[in-house]
């Protein structure tokens, strides 16, 4: 990084958790970019999220262990936190903040950002319908994902949650288009090793020509994680809406973003929402996720899958409960799958795909029995599980003779329709070929969220 | 800030951005300003305008998406293009465009606020009426614009009032947190009908009146309101997205243009509005926008028009009001919310009602408001859905296991009610069957006496219970199957016409007075069970097509020759 000239000031008059107070300011604006030089002569960023009165208050991205009232020095830059963008970033490994950490010299900026980005207008936004069969039955067949969706990964820990999302941006593709495409990976706060692993699928499977990787990991400065999605998206939102790259956008762990978030509320003595996280969390995180779409007239796209980890597996905690309220569905992992052995261990009660309704089924993008379909699985699975609770209690003979057909389609959907490998590619007639099977087992009366016309056509029970 | 107003209009710093002048102390006003504030320097100026924020209301409304300020956001795309840029002023109405308008006041006549001064065919759907604004004495019409052409800042009329001499366009202001005045209020008696059968039938709507729907995140609240806008028998729609997504606002602009409204056949857009402040544009105007939008409704209420609002999320609109509130360093109350949170609610909800109009010729108008509600982990205790419940007399509760099974709409018939039961009989009764009550009333018991069964069942197993109740919970089940559930995403289904809603309902009703009837006989139940028409009638709603009922009537006939067949049937005895 250039030294860049701005306003200095020596007048430090607080440092408390990741913000640092400067006094005797003047001209400084709100959300200004600060460099920060240390006595010891190191450097770090920072950008300003109070001004008024003469003070500043800057929170520094890279923490302030170390920071000294005496001998820093804030350097006022004059200007919002941009990072320089190009398509050569492609290929490219960097840090949190945009810095390589490849050893390769600094991509040449094609443009220059603000992070922040600014809002999509609505009204010029095209509604996404274009079908991304993924190959993973619980995702095409029930829960489709969309060009221009933002679709997260409700996860918890020790759940193969990368995995899933490695397979996902390996095989993801719109069936009749061959197009640009891009994966953008952002680590907030993630492990080394998971990073890697992310960084070995895309090599192995030849996409790393196409991606460009941000790194925040879990010894980085935490609340450069702040920085790190949007860095990332900026970059997206280029590729995408300038350059006409179908983007893929994978950020993971948002948990530790919002703990990143938390920390700064805490060090600001906010009043505190829910868990201690800041009451303006939902438009924080809207910030994000809403960065994500198609836009009228331009050709590229960006889809942005975040995973998050539940704490204590809990649905209702803050973080999963704005995200929930903001994407357009969720893909919930469960526990209890998982320990059965089934991969991807997708729990579709709970998971939904917002745009698969309007955008795929009632525009009839895929098979037309897709949409009955889906929702025939969904009933059927849904009474199959109540059942098994109930004859947990009750016993077996306790149960009609159809009840029991229901536990058998249970275990079927679960074992033959769920469960794939990892490196299984299914296309949506191998994936509805399945659940014409399975739902076959049950009696046609069962059917009853299925047009007749599909029932004729595919409906084949064993006798 | 000396001699500013509260709720003043201001323009901040060198990009002239919009704001509004929330609190004074001595000579400091608190701003908030209704655009991204970064790289915004103390020190820069402020512009006084002088009023309050206001929206211009007049021919052009109709079709049009705004934002919380009533910025059309199609000039703001055709100014800075995909994304939204700050700064940037657009007037909220077209003032290029010309409106025929026809007049109907005679000159020299008498008028006062809310009289009519002539008409604009603004949509084949919508004729926007010219009224004398509310806040101008009445007076002498010494002037008043010949059939023609104008624009929304033409004189149309010239009024001589004890104030001096008052000129009237096509379009006036009028502040947004105010209410617009009328008459008298007028109780609602006619439902608003919303082709959504769990509505209709069991909780219903009237015009005029408030209801909210609560639910966690994925439950169905905007698939809801949606529906509500798309299929409610109102003259005049507003979608206000306060806080929610881009895509849900695109989804309704791509789809509104192509549905056809079932009762007049024309376009659905021509009598919608759209407010879009979605959760990435200011939180400040987030939270001006659900006045921007009730004001415009008023507006059409005043005409004599049935006004429909619906609001997603009031939730984010009560967090923008407390993320305002925290930045004014006021004494939080619960979960950080002003102590104001309940009376602003209130005044929302106030906002709704059936009405005589102001002016003559006389007329009756209405709003009609429904808010979305969307509650921190799914959880009706807390503030924003408590407060709301005293404010409304219907109340949808979406039920997150509902929703996880796929039952759409995902509105729970145990904690749902509507006060507008009994009001909204007659209308039924005179304008589409006599017997809507009296079957609403029967299919209701049949689901309370389920839930209560199922409880059994969880102890003791199905197989435990008598046949007479297991055949209830059959026919429950086929109620909430073919009954309850409706596909916003199905082409018949998406709507179904209150008279299809009668004869869909009568047929379970009937299905279990002769299941019951056969098994009194002793007809075994697993034979009643497994007779081919019970698919038929759960399928029904989808099968048979909106304009083709009289195939409903064939059906229930085929319901009795089954019933009349399993008793010709020789009995197999086991
Ligand atoms: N009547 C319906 N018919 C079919 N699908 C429905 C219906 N209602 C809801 N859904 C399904 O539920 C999903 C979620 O509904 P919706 O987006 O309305 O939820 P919400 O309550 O508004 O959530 P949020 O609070 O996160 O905005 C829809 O995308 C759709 O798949
Ligand atoms: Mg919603």
């Amino acid at each position: 990084m250039a030294v860049e000239r701005g306003v200095e000031y020596t007048s430090i008059t607080e440092v408390k958790g990741p913000l640092m107070v400067v006094g005797g300011v003047s001209g400084v604006s709100y959300d200004e970019l600060v460099e920060v030089e240390t006595s010891s002569g190191e450097r770090r960023l920072g950008r300003v999220i109070e001004v008024g009165e003469g003070r500043a208050v800057v929170q520094i991205f890279e923490g302030t262990q170390g920071l000294g009232i005496e001998g820093t020095r804030a350097r006022f830059l004059g200007r919002t936190l941009q990072i320089g963008v190009s398509t050569d970033m492609l290929g490219r490994i960097f840090d949190g903040l945009g810095r390589p950490l490849d050893g390769l010299p600094e991509p040449v900026a094609e443009e220059e950002r603000d992070v922040n980005g600014e809002p999509i207008n609505p009204e010029r936004r095209d509604y996404p319908s274009d079908f991304i069969q993924t190959g993973i039955s619980a995702i095409d067949g029930m829960n489709s994902l969309v060009r221009g969706q933002k679709l997260p990964i409700f996860s918890g820990a020790g759940l193969p949650h990368n995995m899933l999302a490695a397979q996902i941006a390996r095989q993801a593709t719109v069936p009749g288009k061959e197009e640009e495409f891009a994966v953008i990976f952002a680590a907030v706060g993630v492990q080394n090793d998971e990073a890697r692993f992310f960084r070995q699928s895309l090599e192995e499977s030849g996409a790393i020509i196409r991606s460009a990787l941000f790194l925040n990991l879990a010894d980085d400065p935490a609340i450069e994680r702040i920085v790190t999605p949007r860095i990332a998206l900026t970059l997206a939102e280029y590729l995408a809406f300038q350059q006409g790259y179908h983007v893929l956008v994978i950020i993971t762990d948002m948990t530790n973003y919002a703990e990143a978030l938390r920390e700064i509320s805490a060090a600001r003595e906010e009043v505190p929402g829910r868990k201690g996280y800041p009451g303006y969390m939902y438009t924080d995180l809207a910030s994000i996720y809403e960065r994500a779409g198609r836009i009228r007239g331009l050709k590229g796209s960006l889809t942005q899958m975040p995973i998050l980890s539940m704490p204590s597996d809990d649905i209702t905690h803050p973080i999963p409960d704005l995200t929930g309220y903001i994407t357009e569905g969720q893909i919930v992992l469960s526990r209890d799958l998982y320990r059965k052995g089934i991969y991807p261990p997708v729990n579709v009660l709970m998971s939904l795909s917002r745009l698969m309704g309007p955008g795929i089924i009632s525009q009839k993008r895929t098979r037309p029995d897709h949409g009955d379909v889906s929702n025939q699985l969904y009933a059927s699975y849904s009474r199959a599980v109540q059942l098994r609770s109930l004859a947990e209690i009750v016993g077996r003979s306790g149960l009609s003779e159809t009840d029991l057909k229901y536990l058998e389609f249970g275990d079927l959907f679960e074992q033959r329709f769920l469960k794939q490998q990892y490196t299984e590619n299914r296309t949506l007639d191998r994936t509805l070929e399945i659940a014409w099977d399975i739902l076959s087992t049950l009696p046609e009366a069962e059917l009853t969220k299925i047009k007749e016309e599909h029932i004729r056509k595919y409906y084949r029970p064993k006798v | 800030m000396m001699g500013a107003k509260m709720y003043e209009t201001v323009y901040v710093g060198e990009e002239k951005l919009i704001g509004e002048i929330i609190k004074l102390t001595g000579d400091v006003a608190f701003i908030q300003v209704y655009e991204n504030t970064s790289g915004l320097r103390p020190g820069e100026p402020v512009t006084a305008t002088g009023r309050p924020l206001s929206v211009v209301l007049g021919p052009g409304l109709l079709g049009s998406v705004y934002d919380g300020v009533q910025r059309p956001l199609n000039r703001l795309g055709e100014i800075s293009g995909g994304f939204i840029r700050r700064g940037i002023q657009v007037d909220p109405l077209d003032r290029g465009r010309r409106w025929r308008f026809i007049p109907s006041a005679k000159k020299g006549s008498e008028v006062g606020p809310g009289d009519v001064l002539g008409v604009v065919p603004e949509t084949p759907l919508v004729e926007t009426k010219i009224m004398v604004p509310p806040d101008i004495h009445p007076g002498k019409l010494l002037e008043i614009a010949p059939e023609g052409e104008y624009t929304v800042d033409d004189r149309v009329a010239v009024i001589e009032t004890r104030s001096g001499r008052v000129e009237v366009g096509l379009s006036h202001i009028w502040p947004v947190r105010r209410g617009r005045p009328f008459k008298s209020r007028l109780n609602p008696e006619v439902p608003l009908t919303t082709g959504q059968r769990v509505l209709d039938t069991f909780f219903p709507m009237s015009k005029g009146g408030t209801a909210c729907i609560p639910g966690a995140f994925g439950t169905g609240k905007t698939v809801t309101l949606h529906q509500l806008a798309k299929w409610s028998d109102a003259k005049v729609i507003f979608h206000i997205g306060c806080g929610e997504r881009g895509n849900e606002e695109s989804e309704v602009l791509t789809e509104f243009p192509h549905l056809v409204d079932p009762y007049s056949g024309r376009p659905l857009m021509e009598r919608t509005v759209l407010v879009a402040n979605t959760s990435n544009m200011p939180v400040a105007a987030r939270e001006a926008s659900i006045y921007t939008g009730g004001t415009m409704a008023e507006y059409f209420r005043d005409m004599g028009y049935d006004v429909l609002l619906v609001a997603d999320s009031t939730s984010r609109w009560a967090e923008a009001l407390r993320e305002i509130s925290g930045r004014l360093e006021e004494m939080p109350a619960e979960e950080g919310y002003p102590s104001y949170l309940a009376s602003r609610l209130a005044e929302f909800y106030e906002r709704a009602g059936r009405v005589v109009t102001l002016g003559n010729p006389e007329r009756v108008g209405s709003v009609t408001l429904v808010g979305a509600v969307s509650p921190p982990g799914g959880d009706f205790t807390e503030p924003v859905t408590t407060h709301t419940m005293r404010f409304i007399r219907t109340f949808w509760a979406l039920d997150a296991n509902l929703a996880y099974t796929r039952h759409y709409p995902a509105i729970n018939w145990i904690n749902s009610y509507s006060a507008y039961v009994e009001t909204v009989a007659k209308w039924w009764h005179e304008n589409v069957s006599p017997e809507w009550a009296s079957l609403r009333a029967e299919a209701y018991g049949l689901l309370q006496r389920e839930a209560d069964l199922l409880e059994l069942v969880r102890l003791l197993g199905p197989e435990a219970l008598p046949d007479e109740e297991k055949l209830i919970l059959d026919v429950a089940r086929m109620i909430r199957e073919g009954f309850l559930q409706q596909s916003a995403y199905d082409e018949v289904d998406a709507y179904c016409p209150p008279k299809k809603q009668v004869k869909l309902l009568s047929l379970f009703v009937l299905f279990h007075k002769l299941a019951r009837e056969a098994l009194a006989r002793g007809v075994p139940l697993k034979d009643i069970r497994s007779l081919p028409v019970i698919p038929k009638i759960i399928r029904a709603k989808y099968e048979i097509r909106n304009d083709a009922l009289e195939e409903l009537d064939r059906l229930a006939q085929t319901v009795r020759e089954a019933f009349e067949h399993l008793e010709l049937a020789p009995q197999i005895s086991g």
